[in-house]
């Protein structure tokens, strides 16, 4: 066999490609065919349109780098940051970002542990608050306006990509992120039913304008917010 | 079979007997961005490392944050220093062991290697403007990972071309390794980066998967860049510098097809235990884990086919720096693939995910494998390229080595106490039962071992500048005075 192979590099090539693709098989399709691999759990929902803007902030800027959002199921990691992650609960990250690397502490329920003006002055100049902290200071995302006008297709790329965003969602995208960054500018009820639990109002303590630090923080505030663990049991997540 | 035993005899020093000119400008010029780009990385590893240590450093300037430039460092390093080491070495070898010029003449080689330089500017200046999937070594957007796609498939036409119009009979090891190396990584950087830009005119795109399947298939792509670009493709030189510079033949032909098949089977699997106790379903974690404890023995028959081509020649390493260079990185090979699995058992990772022991690990094989044999990869190949009989200076090659060598043991001892001082600090109780640290008392905790790991990078940073000067000197013609390395009785290398 060898001696067929290292005369032929056609052949030799078809073979390593037949033998690195067993593993990525096996591995990679049966999470797509298992039922079992996403938990069934209530809650789960599509990012609002500016919370999603606020991820592309948190992927544009590489925080995943120091940051996890991937709770293990330990005693101490529990007590530290809360309930352990869910597959569920990243089903609509495009990409995931539970990180490799803790450098800073874990960002999987961060939602709605310290206020929006914590997050301000944090995100601003960490130190400030963290006197330890070795984060990076982002003070010109409260300066700088967040570019949203074409929201809609970003809702529309990730229904592309099996967001399951509906038409109501998508039509009223720029409005939503109008008022969730200031809930006296539209219909509040109509937007936290299309968006349970979602965080409403100024963010970033300017209410003149929608700051990148406003999507940022809009983010941050619902993560690890969205299942209800009080009737979660754990035999649903058994795999 | 002896002919597979040892590369064939270099024709350059036989180019009387009608041997073909090889193609070698183009190699000039991986050799030369090679240095440029290896001095470039590590500088930036060195501020990044500092900026851990002093967060003023960041300069509260978007360009300039931790977040932006560690892409910039990993992709610097891996896919500009190494990438370009790789290129040019497969290039170099393939045509000395298939004894014809490169397949697609000038045209294609120089198309590979503006298109690959031209790849890494754009995949930097993008991160530094913040465009990036955030995606760990393949953050570069959408457009740039297509661009990659044509580079690297015309890399595959020229390697595999001349592969197959060959004087040699037999395809020589090396090259099989650099095949799969780069088969594989086409495969695994296609499928991990499928993405749906939102506007063909901007460069944000989302990717294909989510969740636990992009998990999934973001470590099945970033463990096997590690497993074919970091280790097949380095391997592949080490098949062919080792038994060149030691004048010898490679130890076993046999050890070698089995540990290839073996290597090119096992890590694919070996994904998963970046995922361990994640929402990774279990099965997978364990298959995972199993994978990566076998994986431990193809690759130490690497390491072993790769010393014990030393057998009757352990002298030269007293009097050739080149070749303690390509030992010891050999060495370091083989520590860091025992360290790997080590990790990935699921015990131990519970420990030291997350940690920067994690970061060490990782440091252990890419400075002390991966640099180390382009270090002496590049001493080996500019003085043959550029036709000079020696390098500038033996001497300055030793300094480099131990430079080098001092870097490595002080920034990977440094992330082993940090990173095992912050697992245990994370999950230690008081008396009371309560959490015994707060997540901020262990950053400050880990300060004095940033300093000793960024002294560390200064190190090896100064010795790879070091290398540029000898270097370029060499490209010069320039031979420096000084005392033949054998002239000093037992050095202080001889134990090395």
């Amino acid at each position: 066999m060898q001696k067929i192979l290292e005369k032929n590099v056609l052949l030799l090539i078809v073979a390593i490609l037949l033998t690195v693709s067993v593993g990525g098989l096996v591995q990679i399709v049966p999470l797509y065919t298992l039922e079992s691999t996403i938990e069934k759990v209530d809650g789960v929902r599509p990012y609002s349109p500016l919370e999603q803007m606020g991820r592309n902030i948190y992927v544009r800027e590489g925080c995943y780098v120091c940051h996890s959002q991937m709770i293990r199921p330990f005693r101490d990691e529990n007590e530290r940051y809360g309930h352990y992650s869910l597959a569920a609960e990243s089903m609509y990250d495009h990409p995931f970002q539970w990180g490799s690397k803790r450098t800073g502490p874990d960002l999987a329920r961060v939602g709605g542990k310290y206020s929006n003006h914590w997050h301000t002055v944090h995100l601003m100049d960490p130190r400030s608050i963290v006197p330890e902290s070795i984060m990076p200071g982002y003070s010109f995302m409260a300066e700088r306006e967040l570019a949203y006008l074409d929201v809609r297709d970003h809702l529309l790329t990730l229904k592309m990509v099996g967001v399951p965003y509906n038409d109501d969602q998508v039509a009223n995208a720029l409005a939503d992120i109008v008022v969730q960054a200031n809930g006296e500018k539209g219909d509040v009820d109509a937007f936290l039913a299309r968006y349970p639990k979602a965080a409403v109002g100024d963010f970033d303590g300017d209410p003149e304008k929608i700051t990148e630090l406003d999507a940022l923080i809009a983010y941050l505030q619902i993560l690890g917010r969205m299942v209800d663990f009080t009737t979660y049991k754990p035999e649903m997540s058994n795999r | 079979m002896t002919d597979q035993n040892g590369p064939p005899p270099s024709a350059q020093e036989n180019s009387t007997h009608g041997i073909p000119v090889y193609q070698d400008d183009a190699i000039k010029n991986f050799m030369a961005a090679t240095i440029f780009w290896g001095v470039i990385g590590m500088a930036v590893g060195v501020l990044i490392a500092f900026q851990l240590a002093f967060p003023m450093l960041n300069l509260d300037l978007e360009w300039t944050s931790f977040g932006r430039l560690r892409p910039v460092h990993t992709s610097a390093v891996v896919f500009a220093f190494g990438g370009n080491i790789l290129i040019g070495s497969s290039l170099y070898i393939v045509q000395r062991t298939s004894r014809v010029a490169l397949f697609g003449g000038s045209g294609l080689v120089k198309f590979v290697f503006w298109g690959y330089q031209l790849f890494i500017v754009m995949a930097a200046l993008s991160y530094v403007l913040g465009y990036s999937q955030s995606k760990e070594y393949a953050e570069p957007e959408w457009f740039i990972d297509l661009w990659l796609t044509v580079v690297w498939v015309v890399y595959l036409v020229v390697f595999a071309g001349t592969v197959f119009i060959r004087k040699e009979p037999h395809i020589y090891v090396a090259n099989w390794f650099f095949l799969a190396f780069i088969v594989t990584v086409a495969m695994l950087h296609i499928v991990n980066g499928l993405a749906v830009p939102v506007s063909f005119t901007g460069a944000k795109s989302y990717i294909l998967w989510s969740g636990v399947q992009d998990a999934m298939t973001q470590w099945w792509y970033g463990h096997n860049a590690v497993g074919f670009f970091l280790t097949a493709g380095f391997l592949g030189m080490m098949y062919y510098l080792i038994p060149k510079q030691a004048n010898r033949p490679v130890y076993s032909y046999r050890l070698s097809v089995v540990h290839f098949w073996a290597i090119t089977f096992l890590y694919i699997w070996a994904g998963p235990h970046h995922l361990h106790y994640t929402a990774l379903p279990d099965w997978a974690q364990t298959l995972g884990m199993t994978f990566s404890i076998m994986l431990w023995m193809p690759s130490w028959g690497g390491m072993i086919n790769g010393f014990m081509t030393l057998s009757g020649a352990w002298d030269k390493l007293r009097t050739d720096p080149v070749l303690r260079f390509l030992v010891t990185s050999v060495g370091f090979y083989g520590m860091s693939t025992f360290e790997g699995p080590l990790m990935s058992i699921k015990a131990i990772n519970s420990l030291s995910h997350y940690t920067d022991w994690t970061i060490g690990h990782v440091h252990s094989g890419a400075l002390g494998w991966n640099a180390l044999i382009a270090f002496g990869a590049l001493y080996y190949f500019v003085p043959r390229l550029w036709g000079r009989d020696r390098l500038y200076s033996l001497r300055l090659v030793n300094t480099h080595f131990w430079l080098s060598t001092i870097g490595i043991v002080l920034y990977i001892s440094a992330m082993w106490v940090s990173g095992i001082m912050q697992g245990l600090m994370w999950r230690s109780y008081d008396a009371l039962g309560f959490l015994q640290y707060s997540f901020a008392e262990s950053v400050e905790a880990m300060h004095p071992y940033y300093l000793i790991r960024g002294f560390g990078g200064v190190l090896f940073l100064l010795g790879a500048i070091l290398m540029a000067y000898n270097l370029v000197k060499t490209m010069k013609g320039h031979v420096r005075n000084e005392p033949a390395m054998d002239s000093v009785p037992a050095t202080a290398g001889a134990r090395g």
